[in-house]
């Protein structure tokens, strides 16, 4: 519908490109994050893939196209607190406690009862007898479910995940999976970011294949059953012909 | 837009108090160039009270310089910038609580410097004269944050930063340095011929509007990408 | 994918012509002019002084304009006429205070004094030498050019104010040309403006000559992104 608004997809972006100094690293994505879905890009690394999480983040600003969030147009300066995004690394200051870490992030969005809040995320993701302890001291998985409690701060209804189980325990993984799964039962959406295919096969309702910027349309929907995966295999094989995505 | 301001102002404040490590360093380094000085330079030869506004300056201004680029390699480390930028709220907010934690670290430092460097170079000060001092030090400072700021925020982002930033400020210190050298000179009042410290202070507080409101024009182009 | 935009000047005829303006320049420098009443023979070192400081105004008025001209259209190419003028501005910078310092000596009698214009060419130099380091150190292409031109238009507001904070120092420095007009002999003035003028297109040949290197420079890193993914026909 035209403009959004509360019916209109959560994420929208029509025929946006990004130009890193000569380089044209997205060339024309379309793509649409639903309400209840979970959509997956999945492409090889240098593919683009981070950039156009970078820009539905709002970090960056598309070169050409359209950007839409909630039905509102996405800028470097309209951010939005109903937008969680989980990047490469954590955001966490090493010397703050995690408590005083996500209090801080609570803080920014505007959560009420900012150190509760935190401190019952921190619960959840296993860190609770360590939430006085400062980031530096954690462990590589340790730190990493302190930045994905960071993410869910504000009970995003937007999700933007960059490669989240990269590195992961199975434990965090699972809870990962799990909190994805609330978010999209309560009506939000997920745009996560792999080259892994299994990953795509286990969360995604869609799949978009990213290569070099092109994001093959449509969209791979998930209609049921185990041929999913091979149905994905099969398609990134077709597409890029030699090429394997990790897990296949 | 007051809520990220004030969020942020906070947090790096918290920071500083449990690793202390800015505060310390800057303190640590204005010591080292004032005990430096005392040592190299001859005071049977030359009278220390009369360059006392000199290295007084040169002191702040290269602590300063740790201060600001400490508080951006702090963001950079694990990419915290990108956290604040894409939470709720204007970007000026972050660059504008930078700045403000940069003044207070800067301000604060200056007065926990200046009796030691009062003993050590021998220059009395008058009781009387405080607050014009306290004046001088705030627009000397304010001057320098501006743009040191800015070009902290471009040194987290290259190559040896810790070192491209004092060649980058260094230029950009020689108003400062002369003119709040010369007000602070003409506010002790131990300068012979006796200074005005006014026209002095004038000059500072439009060299602050200039570097002040340059860095809020430009320092969107820094962020992006 | 875009087609690398090979257009650069390849032609050498202005070279020639530089090579003319320099003759004369050079002529009316050493043998046209008299020596000066007190200099003598050291007088004529003004020329190459004053001349490259007339460039170096000028290359940095380059540097400033294509400056804005980057973050306000956004084309590399605009970054590249930065660069390049950047580069023969502290060339000549280093001109300038070479030239300046040596003729100091003979005139004053000293190598080297804390006057305003002094001062600040100094400061302009350290200034430019940071926006040069500034740029080797900044590995993205495109952040190298935005940082770039954020340091060179805050630079043009620091240089006059640099000027004016050291000005409360007595200035020693000549002023050759007032507001009642020239202080100087009228082959002199000749020599100058000549002088002003083969600077001039010995600056811009300079920055002719780097501009295409820096194209050549440009297009050779996009040649390489693309042979490194291949598949391009998507």
């Amino acid at each position: 519908m035209p403009g959004g608004g509360e019916d209109g997809p959560l994420l929208r972006a029509v025929g946006v490109a990004k130009r890193l100094g000569e380089r044209l690293v997205l060339r024309d994505v379309t793509l649409a994050v639903p309400a209840g879905a979970v959509v997956v890009v999945l492409g090889p690394n240098g593919s683009g893939k981070s950039t156009l999480l970078k820009l539905a983040a709002g970090v960056w600003a598309p070169s050409r196209g359209r950007l839409e969030r909630f039905g509102r147009p996405v800028s470097t300066e309209a951010t939005d607190s109903r937008v969680g995004y989980l990047g490469h690394r954590s955001f966490l200051y090493g010397a703050l406690s995690g408590l005083d870490n996500l209090t801080f992030y609570a803080r920014l969005y505007g959560v009420p009862r900012p150190r509760e809040r935190a401190a019952e995320l921190l619960g959840q993701v296993g860190l609770g007898r360590f939430q006085h302890e400062p980031v530096r001291r954690y462990s590589r998985g340790m730190e990493q479910r302190a930045a994905m409690a960071r993410a869910f701060v504000a009970h995003p209804q937007l999700l933007l995940l960059d490669e989240p189980y990269t590195g992961m325990d199975v434990g965090a993984a699972g809870l990962l999976d799990q909190w994805i799964r609330r978010t999209t039962a309560e009506g939000g959406g997920v745009l996560l970011i792999t080259h892994h295919l299994d990953e795509a096969a286990r969360m995604a309702d869609q799949v978009g294949i990213l290569w070099r910027g092109h994001l093959a349309a449509p969209l791979i929907e998930r209609e049921g059953g185990d041929g999913f995966r091979d149905r994905l295999a099969s398609t990134y094989e077709a597409r890029f012909p030699g090429r394997r995505p990790r897990g296949a | 837009m007051g809520r990220k301001f004030t969020a942020i102002v906070l947090k790096d404040l918290q920071l500083e108090l449990r690793s202390k490590e800015t505060w310390v360093a800057m303190v640590a380094f204005a010591l080292m160039v004032a005990l430096v000085f005392g040592i190299a330079v001859n005071p049977l030869r030359v009278a220390l009270a009369s360059v006392f506004p000199g290295v007084l300056w040169v002191a702040y201004l290269f602590a300063g310089m740790l201060g600001v680029g400490r508080g951006f390699e702090q963001e950079a480390r694990d990419d915290a910038l990108t956290g604040l930028m894409v939470a709720p709220g204007d970007r000026l907010a972050i660059f504008l609580a930078k700045l403000t934690v940069a003044f207070v670290f800067m301000f604060t430092m200056e007065w926990l410097v200046l009796p030691f460097m009062v003993v050590l170079l021998g220059e009395p000060v008058a009781g009387g004269v405080l607050p014009l001092l306290a004046v001088t030090l705030a627009l000397g400072t304010v001057g320098f944050v501006g743009v040191g700021t800015l070009f902290a925020a471009m040194a987290a982002n290259t190559r040896a930063g810790s070192v491209l930033l004092p060649v980058l400020l260094v230029p950009f210190s020689v108003p400062v340095l002369i003119l709040a050298a010369e007000a602070t000179g003409g506010v002790l009042g131990h300068v012979v011929p006796a200074v005005d410290p006014w026209p002095w202070l004038h000059a500072l507080m439009a060299y602050d509007v200039v570097f002040l409101g340059l860095p809020l024009v430009l320092y969107e182009f820094i962020w992006e990408v | 994918m875009t087609k690398p935009k090979a257009r650069v000047w390849t032609g050498t005829w202005w070279l020639w012509l530089m090579a003319a303006i320099w003759v004369v320049a050079l002529y009316l420098n050493f043998i046209y002019t008299p020596d000066a009443r007190y200099l003598l023979s050291s007088e004529r070192i003004f020329y190459v002084h004053m001349g490259s400081a007339t460039a170096m105004t000028f290359v940095y008025g380059v540097t400033f304009v294509a400056s804005i001209g980057y973050l306000w259209r956004r084309g590399l190419a605009w970054d590249r006429w930065a660069a390049a003028s950047a580069e023969v501005g502290t060339l000549l910078t280093t001109m300038v205070l070479v030239s300046g310092i040596i003729w100091g000596r003979t005139a004053w009698g000293s190598w080297w004094t804390w006057d305003p214009t002094i001062t600040t060419t100094l400061i302009l130099w350290v200034l430019f030498l940071g926006y040069l380091l500034l740029r080797d150190w900044t590995d993205d292409r495109e952040r190298r050019a935005r940082y770039a031109a954020v340091l060179a238009i805050v630079a043009f507001f620091l240089v006059p104010l640099d000027y004016y904070a050291v000005y409360f120092l007595k200035s020693i420095h000549p002023a050759v040309i007032t507001t009642h007009g020239v202080n100087l002999a009228p082959s002199m003035v000749l020599a100058m403006l000549v002088s002003m003028v083969a600077f001039l297109f010995l600056a811009a040949a300079w920055i002719l000559i780097r501009l295409r290197l820096l194209t050549a420079e440009d297009h050779l890193v996009e040649i390489q992104d693309r042979l490194r993914t291949p598949l391009d026909s998507l």
